[in-house]
């Protein structure tokens, strides 16, 4: 019964070995190396870099004054007469305008998910980590809220409100409050059932500083995921109040809006017609992208 | 009030001596099943139930028990993790959570408990001297201080901070990863330890590791343990006294001398026959009980082992059993059985008092 | 390699490619089973027992782990056979069973079709004498009020109830070999010993080889004619139970059996094993158990250590041992 063994072996550095364990990887530096190799996310995250950097930038970015209108260069095609992307319904150049309207879109985008981070967040880690009262409070109202679609919602409240850019942000603000108080909710109090929490109650420390030290930095690679994946529906939604005629108030340039005013021209010119509604695609689709890139990067499983 | 009464009723100690750092009285926690419409309350799952019991300073005291038996909950009940129905629990002759007692904090100063899976009971986002430094700066050190004193505890326990103190939990093997659980426990320098399995989930080689650490710091810090296993001869080893628990009860409590050597309890009987025989010339022949442990939900009346029992009588379906010790056993041993009660009325009680000159 | 085994595993090696490198889970077992002889496999966690009952039984992916050496049963070669020789021979004549029960079955039939089925797919017998055949089984089994308890789903049974049922289904074919892989591991002491002595019983009744892995000594104690100490994906040592219990003639199975707590007293320090396994990554051109062992010499590190018999049939990997300079 004597066997022959084969010896292929791998040839590890020990040293490199030892030297990279006594550093220690924490998690953000492992989900950056994953991020590095991935190819396909940095190119996504590029191209949003580029869409922020053009509109914090837009006045120099822009070729012509976005407010500037001609009668005669009205819905021309691209390059006509030094105008990129040609002309709109009121011969303002629409490349200008796209650059600029960028600004409006992004906010409305990612402000309202900011904010709702913010609260939602807050309201989630209470009701995860208390239980009991605090959590069928604030469980039970984002039920209610639930009941609605998102998009209703947001039609209903911009429509008591009145429109603009304060009340676009504010509805969808509180548009995106329940889902994130749900996900913080039970990525908490997931966390919260792991022995490390117990450990930590069990050396005396007050639910604030467990919460600091050991809830938020592991909730946050979920949370930060499900949020970015928010943005792109936020900036779909914004451009649909525009659109209606709920969101920003002409003449100020922004995607939605910008695509309802070309609606008419559709038949004349339906290229220049479209370009808005590609911005607005292309750019929650990055966002969209990105979301995915960092699920994996961050190993989140929801 | 209360240390004065509980000296004699110490198993296991010549009556005067010393004061228990630790007493468990009457302790009681029950488990609401919820489910169906609007959560109702189902079933309730009586998983401790009026469980008694002291250590003393300096002891080991080792509590076995089959799975769901209520060694886990005993001890968070202990630590406070959760409330508990009823009982007390007295730390250094002080009520916890008395006004005139000591409080939480107070507690876990002095108590620390390890948990059984190493992986989940250390933060992966945290550095693990970070996790170790936690209970110091949690009592009011400074960070730069807490790691220091991180740094050797970690040490104490066998991992060189140079090489481990910047690593994750991720980074280490299970032997490694409970002695930082260790750590963290000691870096608060308690005076009694609760060990819930844990060396239970690492190889027989590691847990020989672990188990000789443990020894090691028992001896250097003067250490009080409640070590806590499903594993019959881990406890046998590392014990002074040994609590078994069925059902949420205790069934018996004694020196490990006696309770291994001279079981009372028909459960201990079988819970020490059951025992995977070492010598394979003469390997066990007949399984010493059948059936499974019955449901925590709705236990059985009366004894809650009398459905496994082969000695069950109708007094056993009636009344619960209360833990006793007979004269010839000292105190060192207890017994909740009505057949070592002589009052209980049980045939075999009644025979073995008639036995006794 | 004698004329009356059944399954006989030739230079079995297997490793897994994964993104950190090549796992080398299994390198180089090989040993004989006789008809009717149980074989305990005995090692730590990671050691290769549960991947080397998955390669005699054909169940590792093939897409990213590669099986070197050979495995016979019954005169045929596993590795030759196609997927539907594979699946026939799967469950009819090998059967296996596993520490976690709810695997095997499928929790949305009842324990009594899910039986009945595997005899009418094998046996090609009728749903009536299959359902007999079934409610047969579970009394073989001991389990109680068998026939209520063929309409019973799988979450209805308590962890010694499922263990058992598991058994019955492993059964229902009268295989000719029983890989157990921890059959026993998650169970209360009360209930494991049950289960050994079930195991035992039927294994005598029914002739059956048994390959029985686990991490415990006595339970290996309980159950093994032979013994296999495995480590590192090698077998470390071979040879009647009886003869490696009480005499083991390689330094790490005698340094488990000294670690554990039985050997020692009360109030004294346990002879532990210094350090952990190795890394299956990056094994050495060596002796596996050389950094950890306290008789290792600069010989035990110029290569792997041949399984050399030290009496007829029980044999170790262990040069120093072997060679006869060592006595433990
Ligand atoms: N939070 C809870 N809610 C409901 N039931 C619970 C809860 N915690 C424990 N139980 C139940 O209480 C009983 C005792 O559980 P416990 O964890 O104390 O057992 P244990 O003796 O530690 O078992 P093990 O050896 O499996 O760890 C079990 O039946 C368990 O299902
Ligand atoms: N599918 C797989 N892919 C990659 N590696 C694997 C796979 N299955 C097993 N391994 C690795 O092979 C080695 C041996 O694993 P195996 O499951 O055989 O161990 P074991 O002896 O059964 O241990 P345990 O007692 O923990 O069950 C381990 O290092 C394991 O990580
Ligand atoms: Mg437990
Ligand atoms: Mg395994």
């Amino acid at each position: 019964m004597v066997s022959k063994t084969d010896n292929t072996v791998i040839v590890v550095d020990p040293a490199e070995a030892l030297r990279r364990a006594r550093q220690g990887r924490g998690y953000w530096r492992r989900v950056w190396e994953r991020l590095r190799g991935d190819w396909g996310t940095l190119s996504v995250i590029g191209i949003i870099l580029l869409i922020l950097l053009a509109a914090a930038f837009a006045p120099f970015v822009a070729t012509h004054d976005p407010m500037q209108g001609s009668i005669l260069g009205r819905l021309k095609g691209f390059g006509y007469n030094g105008h990129i992307l040609g002309t709109d319904e009121t011969g303002r150049d629409l490349f200008s305008r796209i650059v600029f309207g960028a600004r409006l879109s992004l906010i409305t985008g990612v402000l309202p998910v900011l904010f709702a981070l913010v609260i939602g967040g807050f309201l989630g880690v209470v009701a995860g980590y208390f239980r009991g009262f605090p959590n069928s409070v604030i469980m039970r109202g984002v039920d209610v809220l639930y009941a609605f679609p998102s998009i209703l919602l947001a039609i209903a409240i911009t429509g008591m409100l009145g429109s603009g850019l304060t009340n676009t942000i504010l509805a969808l603000t509180i548009t995106f409050i329940p889902p994130l108080v749900r996900i913080s909710e039970t990525v908490t109090s997931q966390v919260r059932s792991l022995d490390f929490v117990e450990a930590a109650r069990s050396s005396g420390a007050r639910p604030l500083t467990i919460i600091r030290f050991h809830i938020l930095n592991n909730m946050l690679g979920p949370v930060l995921v499900y949020t970015t994946s928010l943005i792109s529906i936020s900036i779909i939604l914004a451009a649909g109040l525009s659109f209606l005629g709920l969101g920003v108030t002409p003449p100020d340039a922004e995607w939605g809006l910008m695509l309802n005013n070309l609606r008419s021209a559709i038949w004349v010119n339906p290229v220049i017609a479209a370009l808005p509604g590609v911005m607005i695609f292309i750019t929650s689709m990055c966002f969209n992208l990105m979301s995915d890139g960092l699920r994996q990067a961050m190993d989140v499983r929801l | 009030m209360v240390t004065t009464t509980i000296t004699d009723a110490v198993p296991g100690m010549t009556a005067v001596e010393q004061q228990p750092l630790l007493v468990v009285r009457d302790l009681r926690k029950h488990f609401a099943v919820k489910g169906g419409f609007l959560g109702r309350t189902q079933a309730v799952v009586q998983a401790v139930d009026n469980v008694t019991f002291d250590v003393m300073k300096g002891e080991t005291l080792g509590i076995v028990g089959e799975s769901g038996c209520g060694k886990s909950t005993t001890a968070r009940v202990i630590m406070h993790l959760i409330e508990p129905d009823a009982g007390e629990v007295i730390f250094d002759g002080q009520a916890v959570g008395h006004s005139d007692g000591i409080g939480y904090r107070e507690l876990y100063r002095n108590v620390q408990m390890v948990f059984q899976d190493s992986y989940s009971s250390l933060n992966p986002r945290l550095p693990i001297a970070l996790s170790v430094a936690f209970g110091p700066m949690v009592h009011g050190m400074l960070r730069g201080a807490a790691l220091e004193r991180a740094a050797s505890v970690l040490g104490q326990v066998g991992l060189d901070s140079a090489n481990f103190a910047n690593r994750y939990s991720h980074e280490l093997s299970g032997g490694q990863r409970q002695r930082v659980n260790i750590a963290r426990a000691l870096a608060l320098e308690p005076k009694l330890i609760l060990l819930d399995e844990a060396v239970s989930s690492l190889d027989k080689s590691i847990e020989a590791q672990v188990l000789n650490l443990l020894f090691d710091l028992k001896r250097e810090f003067d250490l009080t343990y409640i070590f806590i296993s499903h594993d019959l001869n881990v406890v046998r080893y590392i014990s002074d006294r040994v609590l078994v628990m069925y059902l949420g009860k205790v069934a018996e409590i004694g020196s490990v001398e006696a309770v291994y050597t001279n079981p009372q309890h028909p459960y201990t009987q079988a819970l020490l026959s059951s025992m995977p025989s070492m010598d394979p010339r003469r390997r066990t022949e007949q399984a010493p009980l059948t059936g499974d442990p019955p449901n925590p939900i709705n236990p059985p009346s009366g004894c809650r082992f009398r459905t496994r029992c082969p000695f069950a009588e109708d007094i056993c379906a009636g009344t619960p059993p209360r833990l006793t010790s007979r004269p010839e056993h000292g105190i060192s041993q207890q017994v909740a059985c009505h057949m070592h009660d002589p009052s209980s009325g049980h045939s075999r009680a009644m025979a073995t008092e008639a036995a006794r000159p | 390699m004698s004329q009356d085994s059944i399954l006989s595993v030739d230079n079995l090696s297997v490793r897994f490619r994964t993104h950190e490198g090549i796992v080398h889970a299994v390198n180089g077992v090989s040993f004989d089973l006789a008809q009717g002889e149980v074989l305990g496999i005995l090692g730590e966690s990671g050691s290769g027992k549960s991947v080397t009952l998955r390669a005699i039984i054909g169940l590792l992916p093939r897409e990213y782990a590669s099986i070197g050496g050979r495995v016979r049963f019954g005169g045929r070669e596993i590795q030759h056979l196609s997927n539907e020789e594979l699946n026939a021979i799967r469950g009819a004549r090998i059967a296996m069973i596993f520490q976690e029960p709810m695997v095997a079955f499928d929790p949305v039939f009842t324990v009594g079709d899910q039986i009945a089925e595997t005899i009418v797919r094998h046996d090609g017998a009728s749903w009536r004498d299959a359902m007999r055949r079934a409610r047969d089984l579970l009394e073989l089994v001991q389990i109680p009020s068998a026939k209520r308890r063929l309409a019973a789903y799988p979450h209805e049974m308590s962890g010694g109830m499922q263990q058992r049922a598991m058994i019955a289904l492993a059964l229902s074919c009268n295989p000719q070999l029983l890989l157990a892989d921890e059959p026993t591991t998650a169970l209360d002491v009360t209930v494991q010993i049950q289960i050994i002595l079930l195991l035992r019983e039927l294994q005598r009744e029914l002739g059956m080889s048994v390959i029985f892995v686990t991490h415990d000594v006595g339970v290996a104690t309980e159950i093994s004619d032979r013994l296999a100490v495995m480590y590192a994906g090698r077998f470390v040592e071979t040879g009647p139970a009886v003869d490696v219990i009480e005499q083991p003639r390689h330094p790490y199975t005698d340094g488990l059996l000294s670690s554990t707590v039985l050997s020692a007293r009360q109030g004294h320090r346990l002879n532990a094993i210094p350090g952990a396994p190795p890394d299956l990554m990056a094994l050495p051109d060596a002796c596996s158990f050389a950094p950890r062992c306290r008789y290792a010499e600069e010989q035990c590190l110029s290569g792997v250590p041949a399984l050399s018999p030290i009496t007829r049939d029980h044999a170790t990997r262990c040069l120093r041992v072997g060679e006869g300079r060592l006595e433990l």
